[in-house]
């Protein structure tokens, strides 16, 4: 369960290069909402998502997640509450760990870490059992360093690690964008098998309309770090990509006519 | 070489091997360049040396000596981290004040050791002659250090750190405040500079203001040497590369210091030139092995 209220942020403010990144954003996810993120290049989708996950802090506005106020929040601690997949498959693992520590790392998300053993004798066989689930024979090869997988290969530890310690919100940053098309749509099949699993909050960006459509139960669109559409239930089932793009016409006007190339 | 040279190069290497441990987790493991060590390893002797003097027992003035190296790479992590000051800066900042400090701790800028109590007492107690027992206790400390180390970077805290200089953001986002462990681990890498620092106060008879000058460099020599000559397939190999690649740094200098050709011979005011000569060797090896092999 996660809340903006009139969530506002400027980047360079002040100077001649000010960019009104989000402007009044308010956004209600119930428990079990998936909420797909789209608009064009610089519509604040990858602001909204850092927003949340506290990379930076608001101007204005407040967000609460789980019914806890987390606006003044530093990231690392909101990521007791919030688990995140970064675009880039890089940026979800430590590539000179094994598979095993990554997952115990991931494993202590929101924890204490003290002088314990990084890595218990009894989470290997819960490590062996998640692996299993995703298909790709990593379940026997808990001991290789994460660089020597491919970025499918991390991409999907990425999303096991994301869900190993249930999130009361998962963000995912066009987590498919870097992967071939093959591969992206395993990392998709795996995302929505994963959310509807453990029937998680999510808000997921992407480029991708007809992925925007394909999942979740709400759909969002931004422009110009403004909430334009809202799509939700019934009518989110009905949805197609022209009724996305008429819609996108009949908020912005022709005059932008030319971003549709950069929707679709 | 002689072999008294040798000895005297592998007892030097084992003490300053804790310091390049000390250098290896602040350079390889948070990746973070930290010039503090050219400060905390006087700061160390001067804590212990003055510890000592004032009746302190030699191996509680080690203790005293960490807590204050620790205390001095907090300063550097603290001014990097939450005053946003390059590293690089910040630990060069440090490095200059610990030599006013380091100063003002000894009363001046040395003290001497002769007579005084000291860590290898107990040890020559035992029988062993004294010019075994520094390299007995040094084998001691630097085994166990590598011990402690290897241990520590197998915790759950230890996985953070190793996780924090790999990748801050993947780790920022599993709940670690990465500003904490930056601190906790340049603290824990001066800590064993000054214990380094402390032991070779010991073992020389003084502590000396001057004796960090060049401290970072031959850390850094010693853990590249290290990693050229034993690999670095694991965390625990490379710690253990660290340790060996001082006392093979050592025993270089010792080489080179001995080496004389017709009327030329080397000076210790050499040292520098070779250390340069040695870490440019080092690092250039494995490229230029590349580049021939291609050809």
């Amino acid at each position: 369960m996660i809340s903006l209220s009139e969530c506002s942020k400027a980047f360079h403010r002040g100077g001649a290069n000010e960019v009104q990144a989000l402007e009044g954003i308010t956004i209600e996810l119930d428990e079990g909402d998936f909420a797909t993120v789209i608009g064009s290049n610089g519509a604040g989708k990858s602001t909204l998502l850092n927003a949340v996950a506290g990379v930076f802090f608001l101007d204005q506005g407040t967000i609460s997640v789980a019914g806890r106020d987390v606006t003044r929040w530093p990231e690392y601690k909101r990521a007791t509450l919030i688990a995140r997949v970064f675009q880039n498959p890089l940026l979800g693992t430590c590539p000179s760990a094994t598979i095993e520590q990554n997952l115990a790392l991931a494993r202590r998300r929101g924890k204490r870490r003290g002088l314990a053993p990084g890595v218990l004798q009894r989470e290997r066989a819960q490590f062996i059992d998640a692996l299993g689930t995703i298909g790709l024979g990593l379940e026997h090869r808990l001991r290789d360093r994460v660089g020597l997988l491919s970025g499918g290969q991390r991409q999907a530890l990425t999303m096991l690690m994301a869900t190993l310690v249930r999130p009361e919100v998962l963000l995912l940053d066009e987590h498919t964008a870097a992967l071939d098309p093959k591969t992206a749509r395993q990392i998709l099949a795996l995302t929505r098998d994963i959310i509807a699993e453990h029937k998680l909050t999510a808000l997921m960006v992407t480029h991708n309309m007809k992925d925007a459509i394909a999942l979740g139960n709400r759909l969002i669109m931004l422009h110009q770090g403004r909430v334009v559409v809202g799509v939700a239930g019934a009518d989110k089932q009905q949805l197609t990509v022209d009724d996305l793009l008429r819609k996108f016409y009949q908020v912005q006007g022709e005059a932008l006519a030319n971003d549709s190339m950069l929707l679709t | 070489m002689t072999a008294y040279a040798a000895l005297g190069a592998l007892e030097q290497g084992l003490a300053y091997g804790i310091m390049a441990i000390g250098v290896f987790i602040s350079f390889r493991i948070l990746d973070f360049p930290d010039l503090t060590v050219d400060g905390s390893l006087p700061l160390g002797a001067a804590v212990s040396a003055v510890a000592i003097t004032s009746g302190v027992n030699p191996y509680l003035s080690l203790i005293l000596a960490i807590v204050a190296g620790s205390m001095a790479g907090w300063v550097t992590a603290i001014l990097n981290t939450k005053f946003k000051i390059l590293h690089l800066l910040a630990s060069i900042l440090t490095m200059i004040a610990l030599y006013s400090i380091n100063i003002r701790i000894m009363g001046g800028p040395n003290i001497a050791l002769i007579g005084a109590p000291s860590v290898f007492d107990p040890v020559i107690g035992l029988g062993i002659p004294a010019h075994l027992a520094s390299l007995v206790v040094f084998a001691v400390f630097a085994v166990a250090v590598v011990i402690l180390v290897i241990w520590f970077l197998r915790t759950e805290f230890g996985q953070a750190m190793l996780a924090t200089g790999d990748n801050p953001q993947m780790i920022t986002s599993l709940g670690v405040n990465t500003h904490f462990i930056i601190i906790a681990g340049v603290g824990l890498s001066n800590g064993l500079v000054a214990l380094s620092g402390a032991l070779i106060a010991q073992n020389q008879g003084a502590a000396d203001v001057g004796m960090g000058i060049g401290t970072i460099i031959a850390g850094l020599a010693s853990v590249i040497v290290g990693e050229t000559l034993f690999g670095t397939a694991s965390v625990a190999r490379s710690i253990i590369a660290a340790l060996l690649g001082s006392v093979v740094y050592r025993l270089a200098i010792a080489f080179a210091l001995g080496f004389e050709w017709g009327g030329f011979s080397f000076s210790p005011s050499d040292l520098n030139l070779i250390t340069a000569l040695l870490v440019v060797g080092a690092m250039s090896a494995p490229h230029l092995k590349k580049r021939l092999l291609a050809r």
